[in-house]
């Protein structure tokens, strides 16, 4: 493990995050990713980049004018008021500062707002192509990646590379410009002072380096400190009754304690960093401005330096080392945009293991295939021929089905019976090519899924879990999303032939209601049957249920059940459940054991037999009395 | 709820600088040197140009530049010794805050927490915090030194040249206007991304939760263009945040500049008209430079100054709210809730809350209960707001070592019953009492030890899964540990990669919904509580795990009072007898074979008959 994992407290326990110290070639490789996708990112702006280049470098030497125009004023514009009240070449002096500073605040402005343009414009190509990206991810992607994990590279990460567009990369891109121009000016004045001001980089050079390094670790650990505090507090007062019912409240006030003193440490470590780096830019800054007062001093004395341009090396050192500071200001932005754009490239380059066909084959059109909305879904509707070929499949090492064939006739109704680990799931998953075989095929009437292009399969194949995820919206949003084109009245009928009208008929505002974060407003039950309502709306030839009827108490189970009935007519369907009761209404049943299929048949047959599904049934039959 | 006023809330909260005020005062007096110590150079320059060059005197030269050099480094020595102070201090006034925040909210009933969005407490125990810390290390220092600094330059300006001085410091009193106007539409534009970004977290948040259904339904397309249209929103509020931004930043380096065209030829007439010296121009103009830096942070302070005081006021809001759940009066614990001296400035509005973590002394006479013996006396529950009571006139009594279990409809209030026996809400009618005393008068940490719970919802934290088993119980042996993993069918978390020691919960291994259960039972079952109570602790097993499951407690049930709410007639199997809950009350008690006899309403609950024939 890293060493940073080992220095946790043992309260946290170990986890099974990938390791977080890189090597030095694959922080090379990360670099490299991260650029490719940056380049590719800016691509569609480079002639605003340019722009923005020249805005910058125009504001940059009309910066540069000023103290110059100041001094040659001094030298050349002065002495002729002085001894004879001759003010034109001053007041001409003074008009072309005008000018200078009129489109310097011209050109600031444009670079500014630019900037501002093109950076928010790549952010929301960039949260688009994340949104549609992680969407398009394969379903083993999300369960190795946390969805807490998902949300974070979509929100804090970007919201790190938008504040480096922000507040940080204008500063840092006048700054270096500022750094470039005015030691080259400096160097055309006078070379003399010129080099005595250089000479200030070299314990520049070397404090900004140590501030880097050092910093690098400082940011990363308050963004650590912080994220723990955070999550502690999120965790806390998301499961508040349990911890007040288990009297958890001191515990957790040590651990937060201790999570936020590591913060506060890491917050007061950073500001000691920039307490030494700022003041140290400071002094030297100061002490070459001493310097140049006291040889530019002499240097005048001797004749060999106007006055005019002392005064102009003063005025250009007070802006000369200050930007620095804004360097370091921002290096934490910059940092912390530079590693969320690391992770976020890392999820880019994820492939979407279930791919779009690349030759895409169209479904023959089958008995069903008009669908006539919801009510129409009668006996006409056949539902299609769904067959497994050969197919095998694994969770890495783990075999699941060695090679299963099964043969599903349109418009029957097949149960999978089995215990937990025989392949069941594994099979409503493929089905709905959550993921594909690893050899063997699935087809649809014929038609291997991975030939069909997503908006046929999804259309097609609608496969529902005991997850009944609902979207903050209405109850009638939730269930159109099933088909997004269906009327109010369809809505309705959906939810009848369901058997959910009732209760949604009885909410405040009826199918307006809406059903609070995370569909919270509804109980579990009440969820599922909107969940079904969806299914049902969206009207596919193929309906899978993977344990949908779980967590329904049994008034809405037997609620569901009569619906079943109604929803599975003329349609293929693959049903998954525990409760025998789900099981009964099926036309025909598999047992599964380790991923074969070890009985086959009707379940009236299969029942008064001796096999496993008969002893299952007795079971069943025994707790219900 | 509104608790005071912006800036008395912000002065409310001075108590938290009070063991910082010498560093404050060190800070502010090393800020007024280094500031003094910042406009005294030009006037050496001044010196230098008038004195040695324009006289040719060599020999004074050298000591003035020595003073410019030791001055300058004078001034970052005391700056960075500033900066060394404020860096612990303000840190440290953040964390007591914040440490008092997380305290007050653990003590506040599940009730409040329901009441609040998800991210509203954390963007008071972060954003706002941060906002406070940022005025009180940096604003009030500043806010000194920058009127000290324009004061002072201007007075230095006025009294080389008293017109061009009055002149100059003119131009830069409606800059001062402008950043202040710049800070507030900033501000307004800052909140609107900051609500925007909200609602697209929300978008994210949905699918990243809801990914499976978006793509067994096809419908990450139509996810994706609600999801770009927000994101177009937010975009366009940060593009007109950078249009201001640009126009701030071009009138700020606007008009410095402009004065300095006007000192320029103005201060060479002065100059003419021996009203001012060489030396004297290149110093005004070196001063009129430094007038810049304390408007624009005037602005920027006196706008963070007015987040902050919001910010107060959204923090007092949460410390001013009492928790109306905690330990009866009269064992009140002598030591002031942290919070304390921030109320103390306001009557408080309710008697000051027990502090959780302060050990409740036993009160002298405690009398001897039968813990165990549970009834619920003419109990009565309305949620805040509601007209109708979810439950109403409850009696019913769980007999010491009984088990009874409650069934009834979804919805029909189960949960809100149990949550009454550990306080987890409290009675609006009747009471509850445990071993004959009313549960509201049984200090809360001695009654949540007497009563254990498993929620449907298996809450889990990011902890090994030691730590989140022996929750109730720290001192639990290995062997006890074990015990109650195995009666909770709980076993399989020694297979995982770090056995006990695995990390579980959101930022660790995800567990199914089943496992988590069985994690929770374990919790409950460790914890040896006199009563336990159960909320249909088996719904996410299978049929197979939850026979075993089942029992294995009833062994661990014998002799301990327990209430279970159950959906299942296999969980039902547990009781001794059941309460059928309907419509708010309890409709019959008895034995699952005599309710399913007589009464219809548990049999329609209980059996799939209507279905099977």
């Amino acid at each position: 493990m890293t060493a940073e994992t080992a220095g946790e407290p043992a309260w946290r326990g170990i986890a099974t995050e990938e390791v977080d110290e890189v090597s030095a070639p694959l922080a090379a490789l990360l670099r490299r990713r991260s650029r490719t996708l940056l380049t590719d990112l800016m691509r569609p702006w480079w002639r605003r980049v340019a722009a923005i280049g020249a805005a910058v470098t125009v504001a940059s030497l009309c910066l540069l004018a000023g103290p110059w125009l100041i001094g040659v004023a001094i030298d050349d514009g002065v002495p002729p008021v002085l001894h004879g009240g001759n003010v034109v070449p001053l007041l001409r002096i003074a008009a072309v500062l005008a000018v200078t500073v009129g489109v310097q605040a011209v050109a600031t402005r444009r670079f500014v707002t630019m900037t501002g343009e093109v950076g928010q414009a790549v952010v929301l190509d960039l949260r688009r192509r994340l949104f549609r990206h992680v969407l398009a991810l394969p379903v083993a992607f999300h369960e190795s990646y946390t969805s807490g994990r998902v949300i974070s590279r979509q929100t804090s990460d970007i919201e790190a590379i938008s504040n480096l567009f922000e507040e940080g990369l204008d500063s840092l891109v006048s700054a270096a410009l500022t750094l470039g121009l005015v030691g080259t000016g400096m160097m055309l004045l006078d070379w003399r002072l010129g080099l005595v001001a250089l000479a200030g980089f070299v314990p520049l050079t070397w404090l900004t380096a140590w501030f880097r390094r050092e910093s690098a670790t400082a940011y990363r650990r308050i963004r650590e400190t912080n994220s723990l505090v955070i999550v502690h507090f999120v965790e806390t007062f998301g499961g508040i009754s349990a911890v007040q019912a288990f009297r958890r409240e001191k515990r957790n006030f040590q651990i937060y304690s201790e999570l936020s003193r590591d913060y506060a440490k890491a917050s007061t470590k950073a500001a000691r960093l920039i307490a030494v780096y700022a003041p140290g830019i400071g002094i030297t800054g100061n002490v070459i401005t001493g310097i140049v007062l006291l040889y530019g001093g002499y240097l005048v004395l001797d004749g060999s330096v106007k006055v005019g341009v002392l005064a102009s090396f003063l005025l250009y050192l007070e802006r000369f080392f200050d930007p620095l500071q804004d360097v370091s200001q921002f290096y934490n932005s910059f940092q912390a945009a530079a590693s969320a754009l690391e992770k976020i490239s890392g999820v880019l380059e994820e492939e979407p293991s279930v791919a779009e066909p690349a030759a895409p084959l169209a479904l023959p059109s089958a008995s069903g295939a008009e669908h006539a909305g919801a009510e129409g879904a009668g006996a006409e509707h056949a539902g299609r021929r769904v067959r497994f070929e050969s197919v095998r499949f694994a969770y890495r090492e783990a075999v699941v089905l060695p090679g299963l064939d099964l043969d599903v006739p349109a418009g029957q109704t097949v149960a999978l019976v089995g215990e937990t680990g025989a392949g069941k799931t594994t099979i409503a998953r493929l089905l709905a090519r959550f993921y594909d075989p690893l050899s063997g095929r699935v087809t649809l009437d014929g038609v291997d899924l991975r030939s069909l292009p997503d908006p046929v399969l999804r259309s097609e194949v609608v496969l529902i879990t005991q997850e009944n995820f609902l979207f903050s919206g209405s109850v009638a949003d939730n269930i159109r999303l099933g088909r997004p084109s269906a009327t109010d009245l369809e809505v309705e009928a959906a939810a009848r032939a369901i058997g959910a009208h009732d209760f949604i008929a009885a909410l405040p505002s009826g199918y307006a209601t809406g059903v609070g974060k995370r569909g919270g407003r509804l109980s579990a039950g009440q969820r599922q049957l909107v969940s079904f309502a969806r299914a049902f709306i969206a009207a596919p030839g193929v309906l899978v249920l993977d344990e949908a009827t779980a967590l329904l108490d049994i008034p809405s189970e037997r609620l569901v059940q009569s619906a079943l009935r109604t929803v599975l007519a003329g349609r293929t369907a693959v049903v998954i459940a525990h409760r025998l009761s789900t099981v009964a209404i099926a036309d025909r049943i598999l047992v599964l054991r380790s991923g074969e299929i070890v009985e086959d048949g009707p379940p009236d047959e299969l029942m008064g037999g001796s096999g496993e599904y008969a002893d299952l049934h007795a079971r069943w039959a025994a707790s219900l009395a | 709820m509104v608790s005071s006023a912006p800036v008395a809330a912000l002065w409310r909260l001075r108590s938290y600088l009070r063991p910082y005020r010498f560093q404050l005062i060190t800070m502010l007096v090393l800020a007024l040197a280094a500031t003094s110590a910042e406009f005294v150079v030009p006037l050496i320059i001044k010196a230098v140009i008038d004195g040695p060059i324009a006289r040719h005197q060599r020999g004074a030269l050298l000591p003035l530049g020595a003073a410019a050099i030791a001055l300058g480094a004078a001034f970052s020595v005391m700056n960075l010794v500033r900066r060394w102070i404020q860096g612990v201090a303000v840190a440290d006034i953040e964390k007591a805050i914040r440490d008092d925040l997380y305290a007050h909210l653990q003590r506040l009933e599940p009730a409040f927490h329901d009441g609040w969005q998800s991210g509203q407490l954390l963007s008071r125990s972060t954003t706002d915090l941060s906002s406070i810390r940022r005025f009180a290390g940096f604003g009030i220092v500043f806010l000194v030194t920058s009127v000290y600094q324009f004061a002072a330059v201007v007075t230095l300006l006025t009294r080389m040249n008293w017109w061009l001085g009055l002149a100059t410091g003119a131009m830069f009193v409606p800059v001062l206007a402008f950043c202040l106007r710049f800070e507030h539409s900033y501000k307004v534009l800052s909140r609107r991304v900051q609500d925007q970004e909200g609602d697209l977290t929300t978008l994210v948040e949905e699918a990243a939760a809801g990914v499976r259904v978006l793509k067994a339904l096809g419908r990450a397309p139509e996810a994706a263009i609600r999801h770009a249209a927000q994101a177009r929103l937010v975009r366009d509020t940060q593009v007109a945040k950078a249009r201001l931004l640009g126009g701030f930043w071009s009138v700020l380096d606007l008009i410095p500049n402009i004065a300095i065209a006007m000192i320029l030829v103005l201060g060479t007439l002065a100059v003419s008209h021996h009203a001012l010296t060489l030396g004297g121009l290149v110093a005004f103009i070196t001063l009129a430079l430094q007038l810049v830096w304390p408007i624009e942070a005037l602005g920027y302070i006196l706008a963070s100054g007015e987040e902050a005081a919001t910010a107060a006021q959204r923090v007092l809001e949460i410390f001013d709210t009492p928790p109306t759940i905690h330990s009866p009066e009269r064992i009140e614990a002598p030591v002031p809730a942290p919070s304390a001296s921030i109320r103390s400035a306001e009557k408080a509005p309710a008697p000051a809350p027990a502090p959780a973590p302060a050990p409740a002394p036993a009160p002298a006479s405690a009398p001897a209960r039968h813990i165990g013996y549970l009834r619920f006396e003419h109990a009565s529950f309305r949620y805040p707001g509601a007209t109708e009571p979810v439950l109403r006139d409850i009696d019913l009594r769980v007999a010491r070592g009984e088990t009874l279990v409650l069934a009834g409809a979804t919805g029909c209030g189960k949960t809100t019953l149990l949550r009454l026996v550990p306080r987890l809400a409290d009675v609006t009618g009747g009471r509850v009492t445990l071993g004959g005393t009313d549960v509201r008068d049984i200090p809360l940490p001695e009654l949540r030890t007497a009563v254990g719970c498993a929620f449907e919802e298996a809450t889990l934290f990011s902890a090994s899964v030691r730590e989140n088993v022996t929750f109730g119980a720290e001192r639990a042996s290995e062997e006890e540990v074990e015990a109650a993993l195995t009666a909770a069918q709980a076993r399989f978390a020694y297979d995982l990669p770090w056995g006990l020691d695995t990390r579980i919960g959101e930022q660790g291994m995800a567990l199914s919904g089943g496992q988590r259960q069985r994690v929770a039972l374990a919790r409950a079952i460790l914890a040896r509580p006199d009563v336990l109570i159960l909320d249909d602790p088996l719904s996410a097993l299978d049929t197979r795990t939850e026979e075993r499951v089942t029992a294995a407690l009833h062994s661990v049930l014998a002799g301990t009072t327990a209430l279970v709410v159950a959906h299942r007639p296999s969980t039902v199997a547990l009781a001794d007898r059941v309460a059928l809950l309907s419509g708010g009350v309890i409709a019959a008690v008895g034995t699952h074979r005599s309710l399913l006899a007589s009464v219809p309403a548990y049999r329609d609950l209980m059996t799939m008959e209507g279905v099977r024939s």
